[in-house]
C-alpha cells in the first residue's frame, strides 16, 4: 500500500540525512520526499511517500518517530487529506503544435510559464495522477523535460498537524 | 595516578562563572557527575586536555587505541549502570572510536562520545584529519550533535547525557570543533539541571488496559514461558522480575544479554535460549502457549526461523521501545513503558487475582520440561585427556564462588562461558551481544574494574579475540588493574572453524590462528603475570593462584581441546525444535 506521510521535524542541521539514512539503512521504499520551514523556524515539515506491507509501514513510522529530531508524526492516509504535487515540464512547441498543447493546458489547468520560438515551459499542479495523466497526454516526441516537486499533503478539516 | 595537578574545583552550576569551552566540557562533566573519562589525546582535543590538566576533578583513563576507549567506557556503562563517557580526537581517533561505539548501539548502552573536530572555518575543506564524524556515526548512535558555537556547548553536552541515558539508552555523539574550545573565548558558564526535548519523550508507565489483557493471559495459561533480555538488565527490573517469575511458577528462559537478571542456579530457569541456548529452553518455547517477553527484542540469532517461532503461543511484549514491538514478530499484547514499572504493575494485578500460590495449571508442563532435561544437553567429555573449553570455564566457576563480573569477546568461549557459567546477578555478564565485536573483552574489563576497584573481574576470551585489543594490556599496568585474563586457547578462530566443520565439509580456510604469540611472555613484556596449564588436573590450581594474586593482572593461557564445538546448535534458518545436540550424546537418550 501507498502512503503519504508528513513529519514535523526540528530544523537542525542533519534532519533530513537522518530520514534518508533510516530509509537507506533499513531497506525502506521512498518514493518521494519533500521538504521546507514552516511558519515556525524551528520546524521543518516533510512529506514522504512510500510503499509497503502494512508491517512495514507501521515500523517506518516508529522508526521515524524514534528519532530525536521527529516532533510530530502523522500518516496522512489514515483518514481524509488533500495531497498537492507541482511539476513543471517543458515541450518543443513549434507552430504546428501549439495549438494542441494550449488546449491540453487549458483542459488541465495548467499555466504556459515560459515562452520561445520552439518550446513552453507549462506548471501543473495537482494530485499525482493528474500530473502523470498529462505527461501521457502530451503529444509524441514534444516531451523535453519534466520536474517534479513530489507530493505534499494536509488533512481535511479543522484539525492540522502542528504543535 | 592521574596526570593531573588537581587544583580545588568549584561544584556549583550556575555560579556565575567565566569559562572556555575546554573549560565548559570539563565542568560539564563535573556537574554530571562522572567518575571516569577514558580518552586519548591529539590536536583537536588538545584544548580540552590542557583544561583536564589545569582543572582536575576528572579522573582520565588513557586507553591505548580509541577502540578501547569506547568499550571500557562500555564496559563501565554495562556494570555500574551509569553513563559511560570518552574523549576522542579528530579524524582517525573518532573513526577508531567507531566500532565502539557500534558494539553499545547495538546492545543499547549508554555513552557520551565526546569527538574533537577541526576547527569550524575549515569543516568541509578535508583538513588535516578531517573526518565528517556526524555522518559516519549516524547510523551507530541514539544521536549526534556537531556544536557549532561556544554557547550551545554546555547545554548540548546536557542533552547528550539526557538521552543517552533514559528511554532505550544508546550512544550519544558530541562532535565538538576545536575553535569551540578556544581557552581563549570565555563566555559565561550555565549548566541546565533539567532538560525537556519536545521531540523526545520516552514512554515510562505501561498501559493498564494492556497490562490487565496481559495478566489474563498468564492466569489462563497452561504452558507459559518467560523470555527475558537485555532490557530487564537496563532498565533495573531484574528484582521484579524474579518475585513475577516465581510467585507466578512459570519457567524462564533468557538471551544472551539477559543472563543474571534472574539467577541462573534457580530451578526455574531453563538455561539461555536460542541458536547455542539449551534443549530444554528451546523446546518449551516451540510448544509453549504464552510467551511473556520481557526487554527482548527477537532478535534472529534467538528466534530461528521466524515462521517457525512459537508456532502455539500467545506473544506478551514488554519493551521501552514502540519499535522494537512487532518488528520481527507480530504480538498479541504489546506492552510500551520501562520494563521494571510494568512488572511491578503486573505482580500487584497477579497477585490481585491469585492471592495463594497455585502450580496446578503447569504441573504437567514442569513435568515435560523435565523430560526435556534429562537430555542433558550441555553434556561433554569430563574424562578428556585435553582440556575441555566447558570445564575450564566450570572450573572457573568454582574458583570464583560465581561471584565474577566477566567479560568476554566473541566466538565458542563466549558461548561456553554463557552456558559454564551461571550468573545470578545481573550486571555481571558483560559481552558484546548484537554486534558481536571481537577485541571487546579486555577494555570492558578495564572500565568493569575501575568502577569496582576490589572486585574480582575476569576476561575469558579466545587467542584471535584477545589479539584485537592486546595494546590495552599496556593500559592494565599503568593504572595497576587487576583483571585476569582466562584464555580458552584453542588455536582456531573456533567459532569459525566449526561452522566450516559443519557446513562447508571441514575446509579450514583461514581461521587457523598461525604464528600466535608466546601469551606468558606477551603478558610479561607488558609487567603482568603470565602462566599457562595444559592439563586438566593444574588448571583448578592455576586459576586459584592466579585469583591469589589479588592486586596482579594475570594473564592464564589454558590450552584447550582444538576440536570442541559449542552445542546444542540451531543452524541459521531452522526452527527452535531443530536442533543439533552434541555428537557425544548418543542416539537413544536423543529419541
Ligand atoms: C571484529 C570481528 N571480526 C570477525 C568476527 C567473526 N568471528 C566471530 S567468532 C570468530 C573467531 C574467534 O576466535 P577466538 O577468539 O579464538 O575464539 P574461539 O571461537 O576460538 O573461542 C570470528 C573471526 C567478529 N565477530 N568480530
Ligand atoms: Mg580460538
Amino acid at each position: 500500500m501507498r502512503h503519504i506521510i508528513a513529519v514535523l521535524l526540528e530544523n537542525e542541521a542533519g534532519a533530513l540525512s537522518r530520514v534518508a539514512g533510516l530509509f537507506s539503512a533499513r531497506g525502506y521504499n521512498i518514493e518521494s520526499l519533500t521538504v521546507a520551514p514552516t511558519d515556525d523556524p524551528t520546524l521543518s515539515r516533510m512529506t514522504l511517500v512510500t510503499t509497503g506491507s502494512e508491517e512495514i509501514v507501521e515500523q517506518i513510522k516508529k522508526q521515524l518517530n524514534k528519532l530525536i529530531d521527529t516532533v510530530k508524526l502523522l500518516d496522512l492516509s489514515d483518514g481524509p487529506h488533500i495531497e498537492r504535487e507541482m511539476m513543471m515540464i517543458k515541450v518543443r512547441a513549434e507552430r504546428p503544435d501549439r495549438e494542441e498543447l494550449k488546449r491540453l493546458t487549458e483542459i488541465f489547468r495548467a499555466k504556459i510559464i515560459d515562452v520561445t520560438e520552439t518550446s513552453y515551459v507549462i506548471e501543473l499542479t495537482g494530485a499525482s495522477k493528474k500530473l502523470d495523466a498529462f505527461i501521457d497526454a502530451v503529444p509524441e516526441g514534444l516531451l523535453i523535460e519534466v520536474v517534479r516537486s513530489g507530493p505534499t499533503g494536509i488533512t481535511r478539516g479543522e484539525k492540522g498537524l502542528t504543535l | 595516578m592521574t596526570l593531573t595537578q588537581a587544583e580545588p574545583h568549584v561544584m556549583a552550576a550556575d555560579s556565575g562563572m567565566i569559562l572556555s569551552g575546554a573549560e565548559i566540557v570539563v565542568q560539564a562533566l563535573l556537574d554530571e557527575g562522572v567518575e571516569l573519562v577514558f580518552g586519548y589525546p591529539g590536536g583537536s582535543v588538545l584544548h580540552i586536555y590542557d583544561a583536564l590538566f589545569k582543572r582536575g576533578g576528572v579522573r582520565h583513563i588513557l586507553v591505548r587505541h580509541e577502540q578501547g576507549a569506547a568499550h571500557a567506557a562500555d564496559g563501565y556503562a554495562r556494570a555500574t549502570g551509569k553513563c559511560g563517557v570518552c574523549l576522542v580526537t579528530s579524524g582517525p581517533g573518532a573513526t577508531n572510536a567507531v566500532t565502539g561505539i557500534a558494539t553499545a548501539y547495538m546492545d543499547s548502552i549508554p555513552l557520551v562520545v565526546l569527538t574533537g573536530q577541526v576547527p569550524t572555518p575549515v569543516i568541509g575543506s578535508d583538513a588535516f584529519q578531517e573526518v565528517d564524524t556526524v555522518g559516519i556515526t549516524r547510523p551507530c548512535v541514539k544521536h549526534n550533535f556537531l556544536v557549532k558555537d561556544v554557547r550551545d556547548l554546555a547545554v548540548t553536552i546536557r542533552k547528550a547525557f539526557h538521552i543517552a541515558t533514559t528511554g532505550r539508552p544508546g550512544p550519544v555523539v558530541v562532535d565538538i570543533p576545536k575553535d569551540v574550545t578556544d581557552p581563549n573565548i570565555k563566555i559565561p558558564y550555565h549548566y541546565p539541571r533539567e532538560i525537556r526535548l519536545r521531540s523526545y519523550n520516552p514512554v515510562e508507565k505501561g498501559h493498564p488496559g494492556q497490562i490487565r489483557k496481559a495478566v489474563d493471559l498468564m492466569l489462563q495459561a497452561t504452558r507459559p514461558v518467560f523470555y527475558t533480555g537485555g532490557g530487564v538488565v537496563l532498565g533495573e527490573g531484574s528484582a521484579q522480575l524474579t518475585e513475577l517469575v516465581r510467585t507466578s511458577g512459570f519457567p524462564i528462559t533468557s538471551t544472551l544479554m539477559g543472563l543474571g537478571a534472574f539467577p541462573s542456579t534457580d530451578n526455574q530457569f531453563l538455561g539461555m535460549l536460542g541458536m547455542h541456548g539449551t534443549y530444554e529452553a528451546n523446546m518449551a518455547m516451540h510448544e509453549a502457549d504464552l510467551l511473556i517477553a520481557v526487554g527482548a527484542r527477537f532478535d534472529d540469532r534467538v528466534t530461528g526461523k521466524i515462521a517457525d517461532f512459537c508456532p502455539q503461543a500467545k506473544i506478551i511484549h514488554i519493551d521501552v521501545d514502540p519499535s522494537s514491538i512487532s518488528k520481527n514478530v507480530r504480538v498479541d499484547v504489546p506492552i510500551v513503558g520501562q520494563v521494571a514499572g510494568v512488572l511491578t504493575d503486573m505482580l500487584r494485578l497477579y497477585q490481585t487475582q491469585k492471592p495463594q500460590p497455585d502450580p496446578s495449571p503447569v504441573a504437567d508442563w514442569w513435568a515435560k520440561i523435565a523430560d526435556w532435561r534429562r537430555l542433558d544437553c550441555l553434556h561433554y567429555d569430563r574424562a578428556s585427556a585435553a582440556i575441555k573449553p566447558q570445564f575450564a570455564v566450570e572450573t572457573l566457576y568454582n574458583v570464583t564462588n560465581g561471584e565474577l563480573y566477566l567479560t568476554s569477546d566473541v566466538g565458542q568461549h563466549q558461548m561456553f562461558a554463557a552456558q559454564f557459567y551461571p550468573f545470578t546477578k545481573p550486571r555481571r555478564w558483560i559481552n558484546s551481544g548484537g554486534l558481536g565485536t571481537m577485541g571487546f573483552g579486555l577494555p570492558a574489563a578495564m572500565g568493569v574494574q575501575l568502577a569496582f576497584p576490589d572486585a574480582q573481574v575476569a576476561c575469558v576470551s579466545g587467542e584471535a579475540s584477545i589479539l584485537m585489543c592486546i595494546q590495552e594490556l599496556a593500559t592494565c599496568k599503568q593504572y595497576s588493574l587487576p583483571i585476569k585474563v582466562i584464555l580458552l586457547n584453542n588455536g582456531y578462530m573456533g567459532m569459525v572453524r566449526q561452522w566450516q566443520e559443519l557446513f562447508y565439509e571441514s575446509r579450514y580456510s583461514h581461521s587457523y590462528v598461525d604464528a600466535l604469540p608466546d601469551f606468558v611472555k606477551l603478558a610479561e613484556s607488558f609487567g603482568h603475570i603470565g602462566m599457562r596449564v595444559d592439563q586438566p588436573a593444574d588448571l583448578e590450581g592455576a586459576m586459584r593462584e592466579a585469583f591469589a594474586l589479588k592486586d596482579r593482572f594475570v594473564f592464564l593461557d589454558v590450552v584447550v581441546d582444538p576440536t570442541e564445538n559449542v552445542y546444542p546448535m540451531i543452524v541459521a534458518g531452522k526452527g527452535h525444535h531443530e536442533m543439533h545436540l552434541s555428537p557425544s550424546l548418543t542416539e537413544r537418550e536423543l529419541a
